[in-house]
């Protein structure tokens, strides 16, 4: 079992730890609705360190990770940020990541944390024919995401020059120490995301929760990003399943020639029987993964929702069943619950 | 409650469920040591009057935000009265779980099952 540069923080704090992914990981510290909350109303910072990092560079790295992620990487500003996923060649899902534009010919790529290594692999086993070098990073970085709606302004205090806009990245010292700041997140909140070296993890950690941050566990991580559709590979996502019935034909683009495009034009074109769908519990109860949908299909992500006060989830149900507003039947360990098909995001900002 | 208790007046079964027996009857409840593992409870499925529950068998389940969990009979008997409160305030049993977070009220179909729960001290022993 591997940990993180915080680990002993977590332990102080009286988290409640489990592994996750290989790592030794916060579940929890004071409680997930707590937390949930705080990101939610204020600023909470997640350690997610047990996330991987891959670089590019070289003359060719921009054609060379075209070839490799679903969307357009010539669009990524140096200093810009972007969502793919990387396919096999039947259009399986290996990863969903972000890729940020460090210069010109200079990418870091953030994988997860149960995917790293084969995604390292399958990147390097593939860079042959490219003048590009591939290089495993993930031993170099900590990562911590401060998010909320008072994250930046938490931040800012701490950093020497302006925040980097969403969906950007910028290098800064922010608490003394020298980092990659990120405006990404994984919580439908405003927030930053700080690519660190591991050494500086605690003393970084340290000033971001004396200036206010709650720390938050992969609990309230997990609460958060459902209540705002976001995947998560392993449940929503997977080698058998394909982009567009994920719902994420938006970062395909098949013209960029990707490995995988072939099978994803053609998934567009004769869409696949299942898609991907979040959906709401009328009334009691709470839908795990794996409760299956009457008729046909399978919730792959649920739990309760502390925004809501109910159940909530994803699901992949079948085409006829996908519209928002289509009545569901879920299996939950042998009690039938109503659902109802949404729209995304489940939880709204403000709501 | 933040701090672990384990009442000396009640008797508890493996499964860390609780027992306070009256009579012929008996209230029933998770432990201390089970809603903390749990975590923050968000639903409870209260079950019905009249069911019938037996002794080391799943009769209710408890959710957690992040998990789902069964909760067991330390005694057989019949379902008698329901905490209809938990349907709304499931975090009651977190908050006291001897006290308002009990679950339900049954009437014991064999009152010498008791001999086989354990004490307060022998509950305790065994978490650790």
């Amino acid at each position: 079992m591997r940990s993180t540069p915080l680990h002993d923080r977590h332990v102080a704090a009286g988290a409640r730890m489990m592994p996750f992914a290989g790592f030794e990981m916060p579940v929890q510290y004071r409680g997930i609705r707590e937390e949930h909350t705080a990101v939610r109303r204020s600023v909470g910072a997640f350690d997610v360190s047990h996330m991987g990092e891959v670089e590019t560079r070289g003359p060719d790295a921009q054609r060379f990770l075209q070839r490799m992620l679903s969307n357009d990487v010539r669009h990524i500003p140096e200093g810009g940020a972007q969502y793919s996923v990387m396919c096999r060649e039947d259009g399986g899902v290996l990863d969903d990541l972000f890729t940020y534009r460090l210069a010109e010919n200079h990418f870091l790529t953030v994988t997860n944390a149960a995917n790293h290594e084969r995604d390292f692999t399958w990147l390097h086993d593939h860079a042959g024919d490219f003048d590009v070098d591939v290089l495993d990073r993930a031993d170099r970085y900590a990562m911590v995401a401060v998010q909320g709606p008072q994250a930046r302004k938490l931040v800012q205090r701490l950093t020497d020059g302006a925040l980097p806009p969403r969906m950007h990245c910028c290098e800064r010292t922010v608490a003394g120490e020298t980092m990659l700041v990120c405006g990404t997140g994984y919580t439908g909140e405003d927030g930053v995301e700080l690519l660190l070296d591991p050494d500086a993890a605690e003393s970084v950690w340290d000033a971001v929760v004396q200036a206010g941050a709650e720390p938050a566990g992969l609990g309230a991580r997990d609460t958060l990003r459902l209540e705002v559709c976001f995947h998560l590979y392993g449940n929503d996502l997977s080698e058998e399943r394909g982009p567009i019935e994920a719902g994420l034909g938006w970062c395909c683009k098949e013209e960029t020639a990707f490995i995988g495009a072939q099978a994803i034009a053609q998934a567009r074109n004769s869409p696949p029987t299942e898609r991907l769908v979040p959906f709401v519990i009328e009334g009691a109860g709470i839908a795990r993964p794996g409760n299956p949908v009457v008729g046909g299909g399978e919730v792959t992500s649920g739990t309760f929702s502390p925004c809501l006060r109910r159940g909530i989830g994803m699901a992949y149900v079948s085409v006829q069943a996908s519209e928002p507003g289509t009545a569901i039947e879920i299996d939950v360990r042998g009690t039938t619950r109503q659902a109802t098909v949404e729209r995304k995001p489940l939880y709204r900002k403000g709501s | 409650m933040a701090q672990a208790s384990y009442p000396a007046d009640l008797l508890y079964h493996s499964e860390h469920d609780w027992a306070r027996i009256e009579g012929d009857e008996a209230t029933f409840g998770i432990t201390w040591y089970a809603q903390d593992a749990l975590g923050e409870v968000v639903y409870f499925d209260v079950p019905k009057v009249g069911a019938t529950v037996s002794r080391g068998e799943a009769y209710a389940e408890v959710e957690s935000v992040k998990a789902v969990s069964d909760v067991y009979a330390p005694l057989s008997g019949e379902i008698v009265t329901v905490n209809d409160g938990l349907a709304d305030q499931p975090e009651v049993i977190n908050e006291d779980p001897y006290g308002n977070g009990w679950l339900v009220k049954v009437k014991l179909s064999d009152p010498a099952e008791k001999d086989a729960l354990m004490d307060a001290a022998a509950y305790e022993a065994s978490l650790t």
